[in-house]
């Protein structure tokens, strides 16, 4: 992935490819390297043949849900009566995901390119990139590249020359984790409170300001320019294992790992080999025992079943967890499961934006059992009870935030019973002295 | 409009215009699905989860008030899946709530209390934590804000946003620590913030006037038009012991949806003045004595006949339709002149609801008076006293009238006696809008009727009953008062 250490062989290197590099931060550097090729491209063909080209591609978004990005841009109203609006889900805090932050940081102008090219595809003439409001140095490197951009006629009202308006404007979010989901970022750069929106209708339907909006991943459209350079039928055959997951993926692997950071490889790449071969393994002296290979909100698998997951969206599916947003948590026999769980259920309790009762309530109570279980005051009927709000938690709710709690949480005690019973019975974790 | 489409609640088919919610529906289908967020006036914001049901052939459960009815559905209530999500969130709902329903206003009508008897766990199992403190807030002129009780269900923040528009609530903080704020520097004393205190759900948003009042069990519900203003909202006014204790809006689509302005809400302390005439008076050597009915009749008419034309009548507008037509009988006998004076104040428009404001004029049957034939011209009225063969007075307070000089006999209908009436040769006592029943008319000309809420003090009768019993004796009555 080139930093902080060099790419793996067995990496496939797309998005990462000027990862450590400054210089591609450049915008004449960029162009040299071969951007905005894409998007010259793109405004060469029709929109409709745009949209194809994505939906040949297979991409599925990359933010966590793997909905194919084609067929999400062909759900926008073909006959515009309203301004269309496209979004940049920059918000990445989903906890072990920092994938976006890197794309952002080394290669702003692939963002926007991925961007412009969405954007003409659509029908939008306004673009939103919300960041996350702790990526300082990533808003100031893609504000940087954006003024870049616009001084080169690339943006503006009479983009690249060709007679389109695309305006890209950065919304710095203000540290919630909830407008990360896609219809609280909008109430947010509506400046409303970020609180995610009864669904239907759907961004395509109404969206930003009730208008068609079209909302993708970071890494989604950076995708996009690669996609639309090389052909979407290139892109689709990036595949190692199942079609329906195509192209490359970043993870950002952290945790008890002896190489942490973010790796490139193509879908249906095996768990296995990312996490022995490329990211080193554990560290010295300790063993796997569990790993979120999607980040905080997905099922937890023991290291035994990630060593037989194929990294793609059925691989995952199949052990029982999900891809994610590629954020892995590695965990190994030093890690208190029991603590991390707790740690987790308590960012979700924080991050609640209180709306749904389940989600208000029910995240902040399992914290509360868990911090008990941990001060060795757990009771025997303290698990079932968590099992019990897991699935209160689950599927009623107008997003999944309390839904990720729930699996963090009930997939932990599934999968790792005997260190909850240990603090139940001994009241310290198993093994202490 | 389309056509109308089917679907099936707890078995029951019901048709619904396109566009129905699935809870709106269920209604229609005599079936209440239990909800706290959603209210019929308000925007859906489909977030306490309370509404959950099962369709058949859904995957997840189905938030009822978000989810529009479509031909064919089947909707299940109380199967155990969505019996068990509601019961979950009356769970969740309960941990923090601090239980204090014995010293909590809304007890008795409270929706949180209603439905975790109806559907609700019987044992807590949270009980080994704190729960969740914030100290009372005053939001304003009368509405206390108990964050403790609070559901978050934003039925307030919603109504001073998109119905009062004013937006000074909002939910401030997030998770488990969230509670309903008010803007910095701010105070929720729009004209209509009162309403918040009804759209509440549970006890939380208390009024000030009602505060430990009285155990809503303990009332007797009345309905009643709001005397507050010519915009004639439909009210409902809450009597305990023959005192009345409390105004609340009463649904009418037409004139005021589901609200009430705080003018109208708390302009009802009048209705429990002790100052009230109880007893006919008529005047003996020089001052006013107490009388029966019969004797006080009789000398109201042999006064009346008695008197030359013309006559001139001030009434109130604030008397029912049915005592201004008497009244204007009554006057017609001696080609007569009736005005009325009406109170005004600013108007103030609920900004989110069309044709719905308190009006400027503040007295409920202006339309009413002006119908039966009484003109505005006050001060002609007044003026033409002394000229008159006698002066015919009902429930004005004559403030700022002289008395009429002697020579000009007065007669007064009224449930107090001002000072300028002492020298009334009869005075004839009559209930107040709460104490008897009539109508009034709106500004838009709607009639409605409002029904006795408590009883009148001593012998004092409506207005109506009064007027027609005057007339009986001078044989030209409708035996009404027979």
């Amino acid at each position: 992935m080139g930093y902080p250490h060099p790419s793996h062989p067995r990496e496939t290197v797309l998005l990462s490819r000027d990862f450590g590099d400054p210089e591609a931060r450049r915008l004449d550097v960029w162009i040299k390297r071969g951007g905005y090729q894409a998007l010259e491209k793109a405004l060469g063909m029709g929109r409709d043949a745009v949209i194809e080209e994505v939906k040949t591609s297979g991409i599925r978004g990359r933010g966590g849900a793997g909905f194919p990005a084609g067929v999400k841009w062909g759900f926008m109203p073909k006959q515009r009566t309203k301004p269309h609006y496209l979004c940049c889900n920059a918000d990445e805090g989903e906890p072990g995901t920092f994938k976006d932050r890197e794309i952002m940081r080394w290669t702003p102008h692939a963002v926007i390119e991925g961007c412009a090219i969405a954007a003409y595809a659509i029908q939008a003439e306004d673009g939103y990139i919300y960041v996350r409001g702790e990526f300082t140095e990533p808003i100031r490197v893609l504000q940087a590249a954006l003024d870049e951009a616009y001084a080169k006629g690339i943006l503006g009202p009479n983009a690249m020359g060709r007679g389109v308006r695309i305006d890209l404007t950065i919304h710095r979010g203000a540290g919630a984790y909830i407008c990360g989901e896609e219809t609280a970022l909008m109430n947010s750069i509506e400046g409303k409170r970020g609180n995610p929106r009864v669904k239907p209708p759907f961004p395509a339907a109404a969206g930003l300001w009730g208008c068609p909006t079209t909302i993708n991943n970071v890494e989604t459209l950076a995708a996009v320019p690669h996609i639309i350079t090389r052909g979407g039928a290139w892109y689709q055959s990036l595949s190692l294992s199942n079609p329906k997951s195509t192209g490359t993926k970043l993870f950002s692997i952290c945790g008890a790992i002896a190489k942490p950071g973010n790796y490139e490889v193509t879908m249906g790449f095996p768990l296995k080999d990312l996490l022995y071969d490329l990211a080193g393994g554990p560290r010295p002296g300790r063993k796997l025992t569990a790993v979120q290979p999607g980040g905080s909100s997905v099922p937890f698998i023991t290291a035994e079943e990630a060593e037989r997951t194929l990294l793609d969206y059925e691989g995952c599916l199949a052990v029982g967890t999900q891809l994610g947003s590629g954020g892995m948590i590695v965990y190994d026999d030093a890690t208190d499961i029991v603590y991390q769980v707790m740690r987790l259920a308590r960012f979700y309790a924080h991050e609640s934006c209180a709306q749904c009762t389940q989600c208000r309530e029910g995240t902040a109570w399992t914290a509360k059992i868990l911090q008990k279980l941990l001060r060795g005051e757990g009771r025997n009927e303290d698990l079932d009870l968590l099992f019990d709000l897991g699935e209160q938690m689950t599927g009623k709710t107008i997003c999944v935030l309390s839904d990720s709690c729930a699996a963090a949480v009930t997939s932990a005690i599934q999968k790792f019973r005997p260190d909850f019973e240990a603090y139940l019975r001994d009241g310290r974790r198993a093994g202490a002295a | 409009m389309s056509d109308p489409l089917t679907l099936t609640i707890e078995g029951r088919e019901v048709r619904v215009p396109p566009g129905t919610s699935v809870l709106e529906a269920a209604k229609l289908a005599g079936v209440l699905i239990p909800h706290y967020c959603y209210h019929p006036s308000l925007p859906v914001a489909g977030s306490c989860r309370m509404c959950l049901v099962e369709i058949e052939g859904q995957p997840k459960l189905a938030a009822s008030c978000a989810t529009p009815a479509a031909a064919g559905m089947k909707v299940h209530v109380t199967s155990p899946t969505a019996k068990a999500a509601r019961q979950g969130v009356l769970e969740f709902l309960l941990i923090n709530h601090p239980l204090d329903c014995p010293i909590c206003d809304q007890s008795g009508e409270c929706e949180l209390q209603d439905y975790t008897f109806q559907e609700g766990r019987q044992a807590t199992r949270y009980g080994e934590y704190g729960k969740r403190y914030n100290p009372v807030e005053d939001f304003g002129p009368d509405v206390l804000y108990v964050p403790n009780r609070c559901i978050l269900c934003t039925r307030c923040v919603r109504f001073m946003e998109h119905v009062a528009e004013a937006p000074v609530l909002n939910v401030s903080e997030r998770g488990d620590r969230a509670h309903i704020g008010i803007d910095q520097g701010q105070l929720l004393d729009h004209p209509w913030s009162g309403n918040v205190v009804d759209l509440c759900p549970v006890g939380s948003l208390l009024s000030k006037d009602f505060l430990h009042k009285a155990r809503v069990w303990d009332l007797d519900k009345t309905a009643s038009v709001c005397t507050g203003c010519t915009q004639g909202c439909a009210i409902s006014l809450e009597t305990r012991d023959n005192t009345v204790v409390r105004v609340k809006p009463r649904p009418n689509a037409e004139v005021n949806r589901h609200f009430i302005c705080d003018h109208g809400r708390l302009h009802y302390h009048w209705m429990n003045r002790s100052d009230r005439l109880e007893t006919p008076l008529v005047q003996e050597g020089g001052r006013l004595v107490a009388a029966d009915w019969e004797r006080a009749l009789e000398r109201a008419a042999g006064l009346l006949r008695s008197a030359r034309a013309p006559w001139v009548g001030l009434v109130s507008p604030g008397a029912s339709c049915e005592a201004l037509d008497a009244a204007a009988r009554l006057l017609a006998l001696g080609k007569g002149t009736g005005a009325f004076r009406v109170a005004t104040g600013p108007e103030a428009p609920l900004a989110g609801v069309p044709d719905l404001a308190l009006r400027a004029e503040r007295a409920p049957n202006v339309h009413g008076a002006l119908a039966a034939g009484f003109t505005r011209a006050w001060d002609a009225a007044v003026k033409g006293m002394p000229g008159a063969g006698l002066v015919f007075v009902l429930d004005d307070d004559l403030a700022g009238v002289e008395a009429p000089p002697a020579g000009v006999p007065l007669l007064y209908v009224g449930t107090t006696l001002p000072e300028a009436a002492r020298g009334a040769a009869v005075v004839l006592p009559c209930a107040n809008t709460a104490e008897e029943e009539g109508t009034f008319v709106n500004l838009r000309g709607h009639r409605e009727a409002y029904y006795q809420a408590k009883s009148a003090p001593g012998m004092a009768r409506p207005a109506a009953w009064v007027l027609d019993a005057v007339l009986t004796a001078l044989g030209a009555g409708t035996g009404v008062a027979a």
